[in-house]
């Protein structure tokens, strides 16, 4: 709209405004624009016409090259060399709930933006820094996110458009996505290819890996993801190298989806390693073993917690690893054949520093706030529990908030960091507030415990008291009412992931059992067990849900997720939610085990948790093709392995 | 999606008259494709006639001990009826591949048999090629996206396939159409004379006239469909569920002392309509129930066949389909009736 050029398929070219959705639907119909071609649009890294291009527009300089020692050199010398392409399929996100977004504008230069962002404080400097406006004057709510998975973790142009155009038209104004239009709207996996180079002694132990990825970006940026990051640190290898080239393509930007870079970067390493394992003979168990990583390759310094090999051992109890045939193609059950496969996974700790309120009330109720938001994931809960715990007051007293920029700023629910840093930064408030109610009350001339030390009062079941002398003591709320207060409040800064000394991830392992029947195509994932350790785990039962939907998301892509895309005009052809086929309860297996191993982590900072929201998703579809190979000895590396693939 | 006005029928008669008359109006029974079809302006209409209503929900004995559904009966209804499943068990299994639970308790059977097909460029009006849309307009899945194309019977015209599991079933069961036409006439339509091929015309899908409206499906008796008792039907698709068929069959054997007596076998996914193959029944009866027989129909199936650039593993893949539901049927134990 700020110029005549159309750069892809579903931009959005104009709004159309109405009083009710049908009818600005039905108006939107009856616009015909003019327009004239071009040129012929290149769609994919594959099409004939696509060119491959250094990324000269780099986001946050994570797509320069990384050298580290001589790869090419220790690869051509290595006495073991496997090199492979891995092609994956573009994704999208394809949350639950579409990007929708209110505008209403309080004054003239003040805006509130009611959006389905992943971040109200991010949001908020971004709107107010495309709209020229003092962050002060742009206020983002949303209290409940129905998934984001990175869609939203952005500004996006509806959200911009939805906010000029309300101003436009001097009205509150209501813009919602549909289906169709979010597979242009807010981002995508981009469609990539990775050759793979990986040198080895004849033990298997790695001595180089060789890596370039090539992934179709749109025409004004260069964003890729960033696989080389896995790559680099997984496993301890002396020499490594990665580079990456894009292909300029008319698609939207793409964009972060969970684990963006890890996930498919593991996918090509993990396979890659299994074939090196077979290829020696060495069980894929045990050639991961050999090549753990006791420091972080990538940058030599010791990591914060990593519990990987516990993780390996239960692991292969739980699946029964042990009892797995050596060779493929070992296990039949009618025309099923069998097979079980292992991916290592891993997630860095994106440091950040968050802020949270806390106020402890006349009532005894304790109000804790903090810009955070909640994507479905549990956000609410943790806090709250973080809270409870903290301060010692009953769950039900804490009354948490977040989703409103007004709120204490912190971090995005993006890159697995909202629940280490939001929980950091409650965990700072309810220790500043307890420390500063402390000090109120000693400092306090009508209470009994004027003059105490701070550190011998105890503050439980609203009752300030005397450690030692429990009869020294008055109710919480008689000390607020005699000094006219309702509450006290404290703020906190959580610090988290902030160790310059260490290299600071999560690990853990996936397990599976696949049947592969070859005749029609079908891969059935009967059984998954994925083992974690992520610091402390906040609250067992949604961290169970985050790894089961990550568990669930990673089938999608091993099996049947892929946006098809029409080379000769760019269009999707399956911009729906019936033909781009996400994992759905069938795809499933009812059989998922998930534990975590106890884990402190001393050095991640706030309450010691590290990430698990993207983790879980690492190294999925990796284990599903180490398992297909298992079962077939056929090794598929293009995804998703659907029915024209897996048929023999 | 344009304004338009609604109505609700309250006899077959009323409403066949009606909407024989007005061009710009159809039938809205569980509304599972012509809504979709309205959002996505591939449909315009300007009325639609509510027939979900209409007194023909249930399944009835005929006289003849067959079976008529209703053409307003729920395909969930239909798939979980205890008679269809003990004695035409390949529809109770077609109709549960089908769609999702939510879809199935909302869609009727004659609904199902009218599905337009799911090719996406059908689907997408910005695509200005598609035959079926705005005919001698081009096809433009000849040389597009068309992994889930049809391999036989297509035309240069149209290579859209059928989209239906249910009607699969029926074509493999000789079912009958019976329909209420607009001069009130009652038509009863063999069902593998229902659709049509694409040929010149593939905008014309159903031998069906302005106003026809089908009121219910026949299913011949156990005597006449011998080989119903032993049918059975496998899809394979891109998910586990919610997923139309890359390649389906709806196999049916009378096996007596080993060998074949009468049996039927259709496809699903490959072509404009329910592919039935005369040839390879004519190659199964007569013939030891066993994989040497399912795989020399199977060849027979497949002859033919033509594909494109992006569907040509629908070959293989049907005749792998077709030997093993042949196995898969030849192994059930029948349910006598």
């Amino acid at each position: 709209m700020q110029n005549g050029e159309i750069r892809y398929s579903l931009q959005p070219i104009a709004l159309v405004i109405a009083e009710t959705l049908e009818a600005a639907t039905y108006a939107a119909t009856l616009v015909k624009p003019t327009y004239f071609k071009t040129g012929s649009p290149v769609a994919s890294i594959h099409a004939s016409n696509a060119k491959l291009v250094e990324p000269t527009r780099p986001h946050n300089g994570e797509l320069k090259p990384v050298l580290r020692g001589d790869a090419k050199a220790a690869f051509a010398s290595a006495p073991v060399k496997i090199t492979e392409t891995y092609t994956h399929a573009m994704n999208h996100h394809n949350a639950m709930e579409m990007p929708a977004t209110i505008a209403v504008w309080e004054a003239d230069d003040h805006l509130t933006l009611y959006d389905t962002v992943q971040g109200v404080s991010t949001a908020q400097g971004t709107v107010a820094a495309i709209l020229g406006l003092p962050a002060e004057k742009v206020r983002i709510v949303n209290k409940y996110l129905g998934g984001g998975f990175g869609s939203k973790g952005a500004i996006w142009a509806a959200s911009i458009l939805t906010a000029l155009a309300s101003k436009a038209v001097g009205r509150p104004l209501k813009v919602a996505v549909s289906r169709e239009q979010y597979f242009a709207s807010n981002g995508l996996r981009d469609e990539q290819k990775q050759i793979i180079s990986l040198g080895a002694t004849k033990e298997g132990k790695l001595l180089s890996i060789v890596h370039e990825k090539q992934s179709a970006t749109s025409v004004t940026d260069d964003y890729a993801e960033a696989n080389g990051n896995i790559l680099n640190m997984l496993y301890a290898c002396p020499a490594f190298e990665t580079k990456y080239r894009v292909v300029r393509a008319n698609i939207i930007t793409p964009t972060f989806m969970r684990a963006p870079g890890e996930m498919p970067g593991c996918f090509a390493i993990e396979c890659a390693l299994d074939d090196l394992a077979y290829k020696l003979k060495i069980d894929p168990l045990e050639i991961r073993r050999i090549n753990h990583a006791d420091t972080d390759p990538s940058n030599g310094k010791p990591f914060s917690s990593k519990s990987l090999l516990q993780c390996y051992t239960r692991g292969a109890e739980l699946i029964g690893w042990k009892d797995r045939p050596k060779t493929n193609r070992a296990t039949r059950d009618g025309n099923w054949l069998v097979g079980w496969g292992i991916s290592t996974a891993s997630y860095p700790v994106h440091s950040n520093q968050g802020n949270a309120r806390a106020r402890y009330f006349l009532d005894g109720t304790l109000g804790v706030s903090s810009a955070a938001t909640d994507l479905g994931t549990g956000t609410y809960t943790i806090c709250t529990q973080t809270a409870s715990e903290t301060f010692g007051v009953p769950m039900d007293k804490v009354k948490f908030e977040l989703g409103d920029s007004s709120l204490p700023t912190t971090a995005i629910s993006g890159g697995s960091m909202a629940a280490g840093s939001t929980t950091a930064a409650v965990h700072a408030a309810c220790v500043a507030l307890m420390t500063k109610i402390k000090k109120y009350v000693v400092a306090d001339e009508k209470s009994p415990l004027h003059g105490a030390n701070t550190d011998d009062v105890v503050l439980k079941d609203e009752i300030l008291s005397l450690k030692n002398d429990p009869s020294k003591s008055e109710k919480y709320s008689e000390m607020l009412q005699r000094n006219k207060q309702t509450n006290i409040e404290a703020n906190g800064e959580g610090k988290y992931g902030a160790s310059k000394e260490h290299s600071m991830h999560s690990f853990g392992v996936h397990y599976c059992k696949v049947k592969v029947d070859e005749a029609l195509g079908i891969v059935r994932v009967e059984k998954w067990v994925g083992v974690h350790a992520v610091g402390r785990v906040l609250n067992e039962k949604t961290a169970r849900s985050q790894m089961i939907g990550s568990t669930a998301m990673g089938i999608g892509n091993a099996l049947s997720e892929q946006t098809e895309i029409d080379l000769r005009y760019a269009r999707y052809v399956n911009a729906n939610l019936g033909e781009y086929h996400v994992a759905v309860n069938a795809d499933t297996p009812s059989d998922i085990v998930i534990e975590f191993i106890p884990e402190e982590d001393p050095h991640v900072g706030g309450v010691g948790a590290k990430g698990m929201g993207e983790l879980g998703i690492v190294g999925v579809s990796a284990a599903i093709a180490n398992a297909i190979f298992h079962a077939t000895g056929r090794r598929l590396r293009d995804l998703p392995f659907s029915p024209d693939k897996v048929m023999a | 999606m344009k304004p338009i006005t609604y109505a609700r029928a309250t006899d077959a008669a009323n409403a066949t008259a009606e909407t024989g008359k007005d061009p710009q109006s159809r039938y809205l029974a569980g509304g599972t494709n012509i809504l979709d079809l309205m959002k996505y302006s591939v449909e315009n209409p300007d009325r639609l006639i509510d027939v979900s209503r209409l007194p023909m929900s249930d399944l009835s004995m005929l006289s003849n001990g067959g079976v008529l559904l209703g053409g307003m009966m729920k395909n969930s209804d239909t798939a979980a009826h205890a008679i269809i499943r003990e004695r035409y068990p390949v529809l109770s299994e077609a109709i549960l591949a089908g769609a999702t639970g939510q879809i199935r308790n909302m869609a009727s059977n004659g609904g199902n048999l009218l599905q337009r097909t799911r090719c996406h460029y059908f689907y997408d009006i910005a695509f200005k090629e598609c035959n079926k849309r705005n005919p001698g307009s081009g096809c433009a899945a000849l040389n597009g996206i068309n992994r889930a194309h049809a391999v036989l019977g297509a035309s240069e015209k149209c290579i859209a396939t059928h989209p239906s599991d249910m009607c699969i079933a029926l074509a493999a069961l000789d079912a009958v159409v019976v329909t209420s036409r607009p001069n009130g006439e009652t038509r009863r339509i063999p069902f593998t004379e229902f659709h049509l091929l694409p040929g010149n015309t593939p905008q014309i899908e159903t031998v069906l006239e302005r106003g026809e409206l089908i009121t219910g499906i026949e299913l011949p008796p156990a005597s006449a469909v011998p080989f119903a008792a032993k049918s059975h039907y496998l899809k394979v698709r891109d998910r586990a569920s919610y997923a139309f068929a890359l390649v389906s069959v709806a196999s049916a054997l009378q096996i007596e002392n080993g060998v074949i007596k009468s049996a039927r076998l259709v496809l699903g996914g490959v072509a404009h309509k329910p592919w039935r193959s005369k040839e390879a029944e004519v190659a199964l009866v007569g013939k030891p129930a066993n994989t040497a027989t399912y795989k020399a129909a199977a060849e027979i199936a497949l002859k033919g066949a033509k594909t494109y650039k992006h569907n040509a593993f629908k070959v293989p893949l049907a005749k792998q389909t077709i030997i093993r539901a042949l196995e898969e049927t030849a192994s059930m134990k029948e349910v006598a009736a």
